[in-house]
């Protein structure tokens, strides 16, 4: 591809967020410690017979996934910020909306698709029964693009604050309440054996409106917060 | 220049609107409490017993004007959002915010008001029943809109910030909406429907439209005492406010 094209920035860009993301691979583990743990503590807290975790288990797993993604939402733009690139993002002459798609998309393959991975691991050790898996895996791999496209708007919002934390989550859960219902509601019609496609195309219809207008949005909250 | 375009620009001025809305803001003060009155007399002593539920129907009479108050302000601080972020108008961006606050209280309100009324209607201070849900998440909303306003030191950037929020609620507010009666009506129907099925006696009507007439006044009153308070706070540098500090310290003190 010819350099200065708009294709060869969004390509440079993503080389360099992966380089950046290998060169720190230990920290990626720490969103799936993090998940982990949360799971591990149910059965403490609910006792651990098969039947109560199994009837909890989609619903907690979905919970502890959109909660440990989350953590690691708030990385998404702070090393950028720290060393001054994410002005020259903002300053270049290709459209920021789509620079901060790519910036997402690799951000999204670096620390949620592995917590998708283990999400079989989860759902053993919660008892959830196999036939509801391959849906619950569907669920995740619809629903947590949209956590990061969502969350990724208010994380443009809250950019500039040094302790962005419990405000980005204020921000962000209210507007991710719909993935959580329709995510795990599809899980839990499976487990019932009652049809679970609906809630699933709802999702693939909300994820498709999210992946036009939600890096158009974080441009603009971008700008905002960058004046 | 067209005058009512002319009108429109002056009232953009900070300086005219902060007169204007003083001499306004009495009036308003006066009308909502008067209608409020009214109201609440009409509803609390005119207005008869309900057949099933008895005189702890009457709540309506606070909850139901809040209801409708918590999403009308949205959409007004939502509206006044957009108008800031698009054409740049401080004074949008200072009624936005001034809003915000107003807003969440009556979001609350609405809350409190229907979980006390729900204990001896329906046995439980708290139901996830669609509406009663869906008000939770636009009160999390108004949080978030007024933490933002408040974390970010700039004023006017975050008076931005927090507008641009504001409206990404509002497109994923219906999402939210429809999927939470998605999701109520999956479990389990509405175990007491609220007064929407039964008509309304047009006595126990009538106090219900003058109370929610009040609860607009009464929004606009503490909107513009809010967004005069803002304003003096935003523009504590220029001239005119420091004209109106040297020439009447205590008049404006009374009004504050």
């Amino acid at each position: 591809m010819k350099p200065g094209t708009t294709g060869a920035a969004c390509l440079a860009l993503l080389r360099r967020d992966l380089t950046l993301t290998w060169r720190r691979r230990g920290d990626a583990l720490n969103p799936l410690l993090f998940a982990i743990i949360v799971v591990a503590l149910f059965p403490f807290a609910l006792g651990p017979e098969q039947a109560t975790l199994a009837h909890i288990a989609a619903g907690t797993i979905f919970v502890a996934l959109l909660l440990a993604s989350l953590l690691s939402l708030d990385m998404l733009f702070r090393s950028d910020l720290e060393d001054g690139s994410l002005e020259q993002l903002v300053l270049s002459p290709h459209p920021l909306s789509l620079l901060l798609a790519c910036k997402i998309a690799i951000h999204w393959l670096t620390t949620t698709l592995p917590l998708i991975v283990i999400a079989p691991l989860l759902a053993q050790l919660l008892y959830l029964p196999n036939t509801v898996l391959p849906v619950l895996l569907i669920a995740l791999a619809l629903a947590t693009p949209l956590l990061s496209l969502i969350g990724a708007v208010c994380v443009a919002l809250t950019v500039g604050m040094r302790r962005s934390g419990m405000l980005l989550t204020l921000l962000v859960l209210p507007l991710i309440v719909p993935a959580l219902i329709f995510g795990a509601g599809a899980c839990n019609a499976a487990q019932a054996g009652l049809p679970f496609t609906a809630p699933l195309l709802w999702l693939g219809a909300w994820l498709v409106l999210a992946l036009v207008m939600a890096p158009l949005a974080a441009a603009a909250a971008l700008k905002i917060s960058l004046t | 220049m067209n005058p009512l375009l002319l009108w429109f620009h002056k009232l953009g001025s900070p300086p005219y609107f902060y007169r204007l809305a003083g001499r306004f803001l009495p009036w308003l003060y006066v009308v909502a409490l008067v209608t409020g009155a009214i109201g609440f007399y009409g509803g609390l002593v005119v207005a008869p017993a309900d057949y099933q539920q008895g005189d702890s129907f009457r709540i309506i009479y606070v909850h139901v004007p809040c209801a409708w108050m918590s999403l009308f302000v949205y959409a007004f601080m939502a509206a006044n959002g957009f108008i800031a972020l698009v054409w740049r108008i401080k004074l949008s961006e200072v009624l936005a915010m001034a809003s915000a606050p107003i807003g969440a209280a009556f979001t609350f309100i609405t809350l409190v008001t229907g979980s006390v009324w729900g204990k001896p209607t329906w046995g439980t201070w708290w139901t996830w029943d669609a509406r009663l849900t869906s008000e939770l998440v636009l009160l999390f909303l108004y949080f978030g809109v007024i933490g933002l306003h408040s974390a970010i030191e700039d004023t006017r950037q975050a008076a931005r910030a927090a507008a641009f929020l504001a409206l990404v609620g509002v497109v994923n507010l219906p999402i939210v909406h429809y999927s939470v009666n998605w999701w109520n009506t999956l479990h389990q129907a509405q175990t007491v429907s609220l007064m929407g099925q039964s008509k309304m006696d047009a006595r126990m009507l009538w106090p219900l439209l003058t109370l929610a007439f009040a609860t607009h006044v009464y929004f606009f009153a503490s909107l513009l005492a809010r967004s005069r308070a803002a304003l003096l706070e935003l523009e504590s540098g220029k001239e005119w406010v420091r004209a109106l500090a040297k020439s009447t310290p205590t008049q404006e003190a009374a009004h504050g």
